[in-house]
């Protein structure tokens, strides 16, 4: 049992759906970022998706992207992300969201090893199939760490049964064809999506991309195990700061709470 | 017996050329990859689609292209040396890039799809591809890094004049990286009406295969050609390398002729030992960008780095997969030529043979010079992938070469300024 199996447990007894935001390490600076990741579980974000720097973040719309490139130019080390899972997994449960050449550099041995020591709960893989995956999913495995895959709505039946075989923790579910920034509505075709996943694991799934208030994440809430947001926290922190931060998480809270 | 450092017969089933390669890409993207891979393998075995992009590259792009022996050329060389130049730059649309979009193209209206987005640096594919959607009746997208845009702007003319929407890219390092990212972002947000066609024998499985087997012609046509005119086997076949293609089209062909020297021509900048360069087979060391596994410059945090060419097309920190495969097989040998080398080269083309290159090309000559200066026998023979048109470099050209005074440009084009 990992602390991420504990969370979706606690969820399901209080029938209601997980909250997981994302923030990227080092933006606007590094104690920055960590401040706003604290005062989301403050909020009442229930896990923190810590977000690895990375130049080519290809499943990112332009307000992540730019908000990384400032980490970067501002010289944020991948070191710094071990820093900030420490920092936060006092507070709360943490997944990396972590592009794959930075692990690869690092070796996904030690990268697991560094998640693991600095109290991190599993990674999220956004450019990495389990086809690819060996060797992350061996590190992964012999340090307790949850490895998450994603689905996506043009995901085949095969391919959803096999992610939910290598997945530990949860399903990431992609709710539209596109990347991550927030919608006006996230749209039927992720409840479509976690209906046809449902039938082939028992892992909670949780959705993500283009939820960005309340009342959509209680409408995602009404079929899902947990509702990931995180261009909205970037784009709070960019605009008003870690106090946004926290008023956004407080709404997001209420959100999946009311599985509208 | 395989020759060692020869396998024609990759990638294997999973898109892998040793470690190279595979798909590192959003699992969005897979059921197109797949769609894509299928259409590519029956349409390999079918002979009207065969017949149909044999009829387009003969009556449209005008291949076969010819093989021109370049004497004084080959004087400015010395020790004896023959060289024969692969004109793809006399194909349509001025460069090798024609061969792959056409092809790509016809995979297109297989699939069903109606609309292509390309990635482009110089603009040589930008341009085939917005070519080959005016011909087919596509919507065309294409992404360039702003900066490019401004080095090439007369490729940015003519891909609105083909009718096909350019879209500057303003991220990251406003070069062909980033205008990479931003088409992988449009096709993960449309591809089910879309088709991504890839300049280059980069990005995920079966993209690198599917590159190569449409440029192959080159080298199919080049060793034909080369037997008739001497009955001989070059000594090596010599190309630039960006992304690649132009190189893998000559090469693959002669992978299996192992007394053929096959030699990449990377872009060397300011020197590789500067740092401040695009080599990344010299340089670099391997890692994983835009979907696959290869050589790459990267930092120690596996961030890419910055890189810095003159030529707009070879300026990517990246590179195809087959290409590291042959390098650490020791099959391929692959140099960084500087900016200056380069430069150089272009000018002795086109005094000695009424040649003007592309500057991307300009770095197959400088390196094919060097490769015959330093072998030990005399009389070498060379054949180097002439793979561009040097047109939409004259601006450049001509302030290296300091043709137009500094008052001159600033002249035109505060008239050009004033007249918009």
């Amino acid at each position: 049992m990992t602390r991420l199996d504990d969370l979706f447990a606690t969820c399901r007894a209080e029938n209601r759906a997980a909250l997981i935001g994302y923030l990227p390490v080092g933006f606007p600076s590094y104690e920055e970022s960590v401040a706003a990741m604290i005062a989301m579980v403050e909020g009442g974000v229930d896990a923190v998706e810590v977000g690895v720097p990375y130049t080519d973040p290809g499943m990112d719309g332009p307000l992540i992207q730019v908000a990384v490139d400032q980490a970067l130019r501002k010289g944020i080390r991948v070191s710094q992300v071990f820093d900030a899972v420490e920092a936060v997994s006092a507070h709360a449960p943490t997944v990396v969201m972590g592009y794959w050449n930075p692990i690869e550099k690092l070796t996904p041995a030690v990268f697991a090893q560094k998640l693991k020591a600095a109290g991190g709960s599993g990674a999220i893989t956004p450019d990495l199939i389990p086809e690819e995956a060996e060797p992350w999913l061996e590190a992964a495995r012999e340090h307790d760490l949850d490895p998450v895959f994603l689905v996506a709505p043009s995901s085949t039946d095969d391919r959803i049964a096999a992610v939910g075989r290598t997945n530990r923790g949860f399903i990431y579910v992609a709710s539209t064809m596109g990347v991550t920034g927030t919608r006006a509505t996230v749209g039927n075709r992720a409840e479509e999506l976690v209906r046809r996943t449902r039938e082939l694991t028992d892992l909670p799934l949780c959705v993500g991309l283009g939820v960005s208030n309340g009342e959509q994440a209680a409408e995602v809430a009404a079929y899902a195990d947990g509702v990931i947001v995180g261009s909205a926290f970037v784009q709070a922190l960019q605009d008003e700061g870690v106090d946004a931060v926290r008023r956004l998480a407080q709404d997001l809270a209420a959100g999946v709470r009311r599985r509208a | 017996m395989r020759i060692p450092g020869s396998a024609p017969e990759l990638p294997d089933a999973s898109g892998h050329f040793g470690p190279y390669g595979g798909r590192f890409v959003p699992e969005a993207l897979i059921a197109a990859l797949n769609q894509l891979e299928q259409a590519h393998a029956e349409a390999q075995r079918d002979p009207a689609f065969l017949a149909e992009l044999d009829g387009l590259l003969t009556n449209y792009a005008g291949r076969p292209t010819p093989l021109t022996e370049a004497k004084r050329f080959a004087e400015s060389i010395g020790r004896g040396a023959r060289v024969f130049l692969k004109r793809e730059d006399l194909a349509h649309t001025g460069s090798h890039k024609v061969n792959n979009v056409l092809g790509q193209a016809l995979l297109t209206k297989k699939m069903g799809k109606k609309r292509v987005i390309a990635e482009t640096g110089a603009g040589q594919h930008g341009v085939a591809t917005a070519t080959a959607a005016a011909l087919f009746g596509f919507d065309c997208t294409v992404y360039m890094g702003e900066e490019d845009t401004r080095r090439q702007a007369l490729n940015v003319a003519r891909m609105r004049l083909l009718g096909a929407e350019v879209i500057p890219v303003t991220t990251g390092t406003k070069t062909l990286k980033d205008a990479t990212n931003e088409a992988f972002r449009d096709w993960v947000a449309n591809v089910e009406t879309t088709h991504y066609a890839i300049g280059s024998v980069v990005g995920p499985h079966p993209f690198p295969m599917l590159v190569r087997d449409f440029q192959r012609i080159i080298g199919v046509e080049a060793r034909a050609q080369i037997l008739d005119r001497t009955g001989e086997l070059p000594q090596a076949v010599v190309a630039c390398v960006g992304g690649g293609s132009n190189a893998m089209g000559l090469f693959h062909r002669f992978i299996t002729d192992e007394s053929v020297a096959l030699v990449g021509c990377e872009a060397g900048g300011d020197g590789v030992e500067t740092g401040r360069h695009a080599a990344p087979l010299t340089a670099g060391t391997p890692g994983v960008l835009h979907g696959a596994r290869s050589y790459l410059m990267q930092d120690d945090d596996g961030q890419t780095l910055d890189t810095t060419s003159i030529s707009a097309g070879l300026d990517y920190p990246g590179v195809g997969p087959e290409h590291s495969w042959l390098r650490d097989e020791g099959r391929a040998t692959y140099t960084g030529v500087t900016d200056a080398d380069a430069m150089a080269a272009l000018a002795t083309l086109a005094k000695t043979e009424g040649i003007l290159c592309a500057i991307e090309t300009a770095h197959a000559f400088a390196g094919a010079t060097q490769w015959v200066r330093a072998q030990e026998d005399d009389g070498q023979t060379v054949i180097i992938n002439c793979s561009g048109r040097g047109d939409k470099d004259v601006d450049t050209a001509a302030r290296w070469f300091g043709l137009v005074s500094q008052e001159d440009i600033k002249k035109a084009s505060d008239e050009r300024a004033a007249a918009e």
